[in-house]
């Protein structure tokens, strides 16, 4: 298979947003350096550095098992979940190490929402689903919260009449949409997306793949995807994990896709491996 | 079934005689469907007898039922009637239900959700499966050491009671661990991810979600304590109970009633026996409808 010299390997469609938003400064708001992550004797991460710019889509690529969804994971600290995990480096959020003794990963995860790879909705209605990080966070949710939550998930036309019913009895694609609301609803400032549509049909999938870009205009997205179009579509930068926990390359999405530095890389986007 | 075999014209499929495989797949199916039909006979068999004497104690001896549901025990088999048992039972159960409940939802929620994965409490969670099966007048003892005894309650309601909750706490641990099991990680995830505690997890959204299991496995362990007569014995229950009891007095209950009874040389007092064990099992069925209608009503695919 030949690619033609200014032919990209895969389009990306990002374009139109770029300009839109490019008025306002590229600031880093998480950043890693040098940070490892091991569970047990196995190391995930290997000296991660990289900057992820605020409000923007930073997709995260790469073969099953290179450590994207632990350096997700790692960013609101749910790795603190799993008992042999260790981490070691920094890990800054607009400049606080969230892994400084005085953070409580509690307050953390207010600020960085997280949604999951399979919908996850509680077993409550609709209306408590949206409010419950705001009720955790000892805040009245007013109705008013509720429509800004699902109108801000695309959901809100499909289920305004039913707030009450469970949020259990909606199609997996509009759990997913559900669960985002919950994510936004407090109002955090990144949303990480843990291979968001994996679970959902092409349709669902191509809904979140439209919210996510609306999402960028008020959170930094950084979302884990093992779906390479899905990356080239809809972020604006790329990092490239390949096997070992290794972050291969870290550029702009178009740059990944239609003129990687790394050979490695380019033979991962193109289909030779992973 | 005559031929098996398919003979074709061409004879491709003619080798293959499959007779005698179908006859061992026959048999096998059958030996599997009466083995689990006896446990169904067995109960139809119970249920039959004991309507039968209950009907001959009723139809031809002529039992008054008002004055069975009515009355307190009496020599005399006519007057005899079964109410400061079932009273009694009521209030074991209740009671039995309040120290079993919170004890054992607490305990199971503290190995599920909380407790770190050592030795220690993997040798805890072995003991308590190890508890469940203790034989139950072995917790009858030990009340009787421990509160009747010891702690010099004498022989009330509330010691037998307390009997009953230590036979039932491993069972209600046991159930709500396997309701608590049964919630996906992906609901503590999300409701962690979204800034809640661990405590707010634990309460907002994991247990309302294994409620259901729980109340379940409650229920059930309740119908079995309802239904125990040796612990109940062993702390020193009223076999003729007379008088309505309350938490602090001496106690009969419906098995001890229905044991006495069953002793009895009289043979009235068998057909009475009789229609004790026709309203205890009335009130186990009411107790397994509860759990069936709570499991199938809340009970929601997560």
């Amino acid at each position: 298979m030949a690619t033609g010299e200014n032919e990209p390997l895969i389009s990306t469609a990002v374009t139109s947003r770029e300009t839109e938003r490019s008025a306002r400064a590229d600031e880093t708001i998480l950043e890693a350096r040098g940070l490892d992550v091991h569970y047990g004797e196995d190391r995930a991460l290997r000296e991660v550095t990289a900057e992820i710019p605020e409000r923007k889509v930073t997709a995260i690529i790469g073969p099953s098992g290179c450590g994207k969804s632990t350096f997700l994971r790692s960013i609101n600290r749910m790795n603190d979940q799993i008992e042999v995990c260790r981490v070691e480096g920094d890990l800054l959020f607009r400049g606080k190490n969230v892994y400084d003794d005085d953070v409580d990963p509690v307050a953390l995860r207010r600020k960085i929402g997280q949604v999951f790879q399979k919908p996850n909705p509680f077993p409550k209605s609709i209306r408590d689903n949206v409010t419950y990080g705001l009720r955790v966070q000892g805040k009245s949710a007013t109705d008013d919260d509720v429509e800004r939550a699902l109108r801000g998930a695309a959901l809100w036309s499909e289920v305004e009449g039913k707030l009450d019913s469970s949020g259990l009895d909606l199609s997996g694609g509009q759990q997913q949409r559900l669960c985002i609301a919950r994510a936004i609803a407090p109002d955090p400032e990144v949303v990480l997306m843990d291979e968001p549509t994996s679970a959902l049909d092409p349709v669902a999938a191509s809904k979140i793949e439209d919210l996510i870009a609306e999402l960028a205009r008020e959170y930094t997205v950084v979302i884990v995807t093992h779906n390479m179009q899905q990356a080239a579509r809809i972020s604006d930068e790329t990092m490239v994990f390949l096997t070992g926990g290794e972050l291969v390359e870290f550029d702009d999405t178009a740059t990944i896709f239609e003129n990687p530095a790394n050979q490695a890389v380019e033979d991962y986007i193109t289909g030779k491996f992973g | 079934m005559a031929t098996v075999s398919t003979d074709t014209d061409s004879g491709v499929l003619s080798d293959a005689d499959l007779r005698w495989v179908k006859r061992k797949e026959v048999l096998f199916h059958a030996t599997l469907f009466l083995a689990s039909v006896f446990g169904v006979a067995m109960l139809g068999l119970l249920v039959f007898d004991v309507l039968f004497e209950t009907a001959v104690g009723v139809l031809v001896l002529g039992i008054d039922v008002t004055t069975f549901l009515t009355s307190g025990a009496s020599r005399d088999w006519e007057r005899a009637g079964f109410l400061p048992a079932i009273i009694g039972s009521v209030w074991l159960v209740l009671l039995t239900l309040i120290f079993s409940f919170f004890l054992g939802v607490s305990t199971a929620t503290y190995l599920e959700e909380y407790a770190p994965n050592t030795r220690t409490v993997r040798l805890i969670e072995a003991n308590l499966t190890n508890l469940a099966g203790v034989p139950s007048v072995v917790y009858g003892l030990l009340a009787l050491g421990v509160f009747v005894n010891g702690l010099r309650l004498g022989s009330i309601l509330l010691a037998g009671s307390i009997a009953l909750a230590l036979l039932v706490v491993p069972i209600v641990i046991v159930a709500s661990q396997e309701a608590l099991r049964a919630v996906p990680s992906g609901v503590r995830d999300g409701s962690l991810a979204t800034g809640a505690t661990r405590w707010q997890t634990v309460r907002g959204v994991v247990l309302p979600a294994a409620l259901p299991g729980i109340v379940t496995g409650t229920i059930l362990a309740l119908a079995r304590a309802i239904g125990e007569t040796a612990p109940l014995i062993m702390v020193g229950a009223v076999l003729q109970a007379r008088q309505t009891p309350d938490p602090f007095s001496l106690f009969g209950s419906m098995p001890t009633m229905i044991y006495y009874w069953a002793f009895r040389p009289i043979t009235e007092f068998h057909n009475l026996a009789a229609l004790g064990i026709l309203v205890l099992l009335t009130i186990l069925v009411g107790m397994y409808g509860v759990a069936f209608f709570v499991r199938n009503r809340y009970e929601r695919r997560l």
